[in-house]
């Protein structure tokens, strides 16, 4: 019972509360750069997700089994950047393979997903939190899953700012940090208004 | 090699956060204080001359296709290696810091310039180019940190100037939101707002002579 309890707390705090981009700041990037449209957003957001699980996996075994037994913890960066570089790389192929199709929407945004924050950040975050496996998994997954919530949402809000009538200097990319801005208001309530 | 139009490019019409738009995850989440972003700002500067000579060194021998994975090795390494020297010697910046100390990796300036400069030009070029860059990135963040402490907790300088830094608005009136997550997203924007204007301005006024 407790476990489910905790889990369901690490995915609640991960989609709302504690969302990777409005709240946390990572993967703004992405966030900025592929949202002109609605379905290319889902894309992405499907795309974060499926990888930000498997490296929440594939970096706790690695630190789990290969650097706390020699005690090589200070090698953490480097060694979980090259463990995503190449698991990003393996699920391109495997997407190649076996879901074409997928392959095909995924495409140019599947190698863009290695210099995602949102990535590196969930698996050095769950080292820091010390989280066990499967917390681990469920944190890399429903973060994921908040990261498409916020980009879809924005996404929808952003092909409507296209076409609005704003002042000359905050055309185009400030305008739509403006509504990410209020976005990030709106997700402040599932938070409350706590001090920091 | 042309160093004063580098560096202008670095601060103004090719800035990298303002102009380019990379490394915003950053810029938005650390900059609460100054020494926050004082801090940020040296490292990422020191991490990118270090990487930008080390790939123009490499440049030759690095194969065309595994490019991009050499690149973040390089850096990894650099970026380790502040980390690590930030915890011995710093371990107040790094506690305040925290995991985006270890993301630097991942932030879009470093490889942007690598891809972008780096590994196109000699050593030397590379090296006044992760300079003046890192110095866009450091003035850009500068900036955010004194407007959002300035209106979020009221004081300026905290951490570099006593702990606290200097009081300017009183305690109870400042706007506690700018220092949330959205202040960063609205500064950010009113900022480059204002740089887009600067750029046009400055454009125009070239054009008219």
């Amino acid at each position: 019972m407790n476990i489910f309890l905790s889990l369901f707390s690490i995915s609640l705090s991960a989609i709302l509360a504690e969302n990777f981009i409005l709240v946390k700041f990572l993967g703004i990037c992405p966030f900025m750069g592929v949202s002109k449209k609605t379905d290319t957003a889902l894309g992405m957001g499907i795309a974060v997700t499926f990888v930000m699980a498997i490296a929440s996996a594939a970096t706790w075994a690695v630190n789990e089994f290969l650097l706390l037994p020699y005690a090589l913890e200070y090698m953490q960066t480097v060694v979980f950047i090259l463990v995503i570089a190449a698991l990003v790389q393996f699920v391109e192929m495997f997407l190649q393979k076996a879901m074409p199709a997928l392959y095909q929407s995924l495409g140019i945004y599947l190698p863009l997903i290695t210099t995602n924050c949102a990535v590196l950040g969930v698996a050095l975050l769950n080292i820091q939190n010390n989280y066990s496996f499967i917390e681990s998994v469920v944190y890399g997954f429903t973060g994921g899953i908040g990261f498409t919530v916020a980009i879809l949402l924005f996404s929808s809000v952003r092909e409507r700012l296209e076409d609005c009538d704003c002042p000359k200097a905050f055309r185009g990319f400030p305008i739509a940090l403006l509504a990410a801005g209020l976005l990030a208001l709106a997700f402040m309530g599932f938070s409350g208004f706590k001090v920091v | 090699m042309n160093f004063k139009k580098q560096f202008r490019e670095g601060l103004l019409t090719n800035n990298p956060v303002l102009a380019q738009l990379l490394g915003m995850c950053s810029t938005m989440a650390i900059t609460t204080t100054l020494f926050n972003g004082l801090g940020m700002g040296v490292s990422v500067t020191l991490i990118l001359i270090c990487s930008n000579v080390v790939i123009s060194l490499l440049r030759k021998i690095i194969p065309d296709k595994i490019r991009i994975a050499a690149y973040i090795v390089v850096i990894a390494g650099f970026v380790t290696m502040v980390d690590l020297i930030l915890k011995a010697y710093l371990p107040a910046l790094s506690e305040s810091l925290g995991v985006f100390i270890p993301l630097i990796v991942v932030n879009c300036i470093i490889l942007g310039r690598a891809e972008a400069y780096a590994s196109k030009n000699g050593v030397l070029a590379s090296a006044a180019d992760g300079l003046t860059q890192g110095i866009g990135y450091t003035v850009a963040l500068v900036v955010m940190c004194i407007i959002r402490e300035l209106l979020g907790s009221g004081t300026f300088g905290a951490g570099v100037l006593g702990a606290d830094g200097i009081r300017i608005i009183d305690a109870q009136y400042p706007a506690l939101l700018i220092i949330l997550p959205v202040g960063g997203f609205l500064t950010l924007a009113c900022l480059i707002a204002f740089s887009q204007w600067l750029n046009r301005k400055l454009a125009e006024k070239e054009e008219k002579k």
